[in-house]
């Protein structure tokens, strides 16, 4: 059970990072999506499967479907980032 | 880099924070005495076989609907931010074959599913948010694959009052017989059948279609909205 | 090795937290801040349950027969409240990006925030301020000057 924690918990840390930093905002909301899987699972092997499921619908499925949606319409959703002029496109 | 340094400095400093308070915790064996006693008590009080379900209703109803408050807040306030829909000559170009057709055959399963969920509440892993929340899904998947047909808010807005008027209605005739508000009523029933634990698949009922009927409302008002041309 | 699973989950938790508020704090871009207070309400509610769980213990559900103890139920329905209510926060917040992207046309917050400024001084009919210790539409009194104090005095002495 211990690599299994700490799988996940990798997962978690690396991805929840990776949200922060990548240029491309599709790419952020599912980076944040597998932050709520690895958090899901991880309420799986915490004896807690009430909350496991919450989190996997709500977390996994609703948040990233209306993170989606919002970016689609803010005219965010490209797959190519747009440079702006002075080089960030953060 | 100097000005990325204090919130770098504070969030370090705010784990390292929390680290030191919990080790002083004793991991793995709770203080907690109420949860000694609801573990105990549960199952002969209330009759549900899912143990945080009869916290969630019977022992900490207040809260649940303090949840429902907030979401109802939410989700009013989101639709007023978000304004009246654009003008309708927009026309969005329908889903391709594709989602047209895994939206028709996905609708009626996702609704058996998140019915399942909400009725099995007291005996499962599962209850009103789970079920409402893939209730709600799906009924907004058609939107997304056929952008022009949209229940009628209404429908949804009547929905959703009277799911909660049912809650409060539940909990206020435990009042007439003398308990606190939200008590769960009728008797515990048999341990693991389906109508069992009370009022208890009731109030369950009433969460899960007034939230999947406020979520629906929400994310159809998002499909809806449009950023791109200035108000 | 429960010490380790100890430490990992904590570190886990914490780390999540810790990583949530420095992404809201750094941010430039308001999506981003989104994302950020979502993974930090993930860790938060990790942190939570972890506080109810039990070593060799099962999850607190009655099958048949009774089992061995169970983990503590109360946090878990906690939780189960947070979760929903962070993703109703992360609605309203996404709303209020797509007003502040229709009125102002950007989601940068440092332009967000000047043009605000620009907005309400117009309507207030004053200058915008250039510090934010100077009072808005310059000082309230002209500086008292000294000339009538010095004549009394050296009228006096």
């Amino acid at each position: 059970m211990v690599w299994v924690i700490g799988l996940m918990m990798v997962l978690m840390l690396a991805t929840a990072i990776a949200a922060l930093v990548l240029d491309n905002l599709i790419g952020a909301t599912v980076a944040a999506a597998s932050v709520s899987l690895g958090v899901s699972v991880l309420f799986v092997l915490l004896r807690a499967p009430d909350v496991a499921l919450t989190e996997a619908a709500v977390g996994a499925g609703l948040a990233a479907f209306l993170l989606a949606l919002a970016l689609k319409r803010l005219g965010l959703w490209r797959i190519e980032v747009q440079q702006k002029e002075d080089g960030r496109a953060d | 880099m100097l000005t990325r340094a204090g919130p770098l400095l504070f969030a370090g400093g705010f784990a390292f924070l929390l680290f030191v308070l919990l080790a002083e915790l004793p991991f793995g064996d709770p203080v907690m005495a109420v949860g000694r006693v609801v573990l105990d008590e549960a199952a002969a009080t209330v009759g549900a076989a899912n143990i945080v379900t009869s916290v969630v209703l019977a022992y900490r109803g207040i809260d649940t609907m303090g949840e429902l408050a907030i979401l109802f807040a939410a989700a009013t306030a989101a639709g007023l931010v978000l304004g009246h829909p654009g003008k309708a000559d927009q026309a969005e170009e329908a889903g391709g074959f594709i989602l047209r057709a895994g939206a028709d055959l996905l609708f009626p399963l996702l609704i058996v599913v998140g019915m399942y969920i909400i009725l099995h509440g007291h005996l499962t892993p599962g209850g009103g948010f789970q079920g409402g929340v893939v209730l709600a899904t799906a009924f907004v998947l058609p939107v997304l694959a056929r952008p022009g047909q949209v229940p009628s808010h209404g429908a949804l807005a009547i929905v959703e009052g009277l799911a909660g008027a049912v809650f409060i209605a539940t909990g206020a005739a435990a009042l007439a017989y003398d308990h606190e508000f939200l008590t769960p009523l009728l008797s515990p029933g048999r341990l693991g059948a389906l109508v069992s634990a009370g009022t208890l698949p009731i109030l369950y009922l009433a969460v899960g279609l007034k939230v999947g009927a406020e979520l629906a409302g929400l994310l159809i008002r998002f499909t809806e909205a449009d950023a791109e041309s200035p108000r | 090795m429960n010490e380790l699973v100890t430490v990992l989950l904590y570190v886990g938790a914490i780390g999540l937290l810790a990583i949530g508020i420095a992404g809201v704090l750094l941010s430039r871009h308001l999506f981003r801040i989104v994302l950020a207070l979502s993974i930090a309400e993930s860790g938060g509610n990790l942190l939570l349950v972890l506080t109810g769980f039990r070593w060799n213990a099962v999850a607190p559900i009655i099958e048949g027969a009774a089992q061995g103890t169970m983990v503590d139920p109360v946090p878990q329905a906690m939780v189960l409240t947070s979760i929903v209510i962070g993703v109703g926060v992360q609605a309203l917040a996404l709303a209020m990006a797509v007003r502040l992207r229709q009125a102002y046309g950007t989601l940068d917050i440092r332009e967000i925030r000047a043009r605000m400024e620009q907005d309400i001084s117009d309507a207030a009919d004053v200058v915008p301020p250039r510090s934010q210790q100077e009072p808005a539409g310059g000082r309230p009194l002209p500086p008292p000057s000294t000339a009538g104090l010095l004549t009394s005095k050296g009228s006096q002495a």
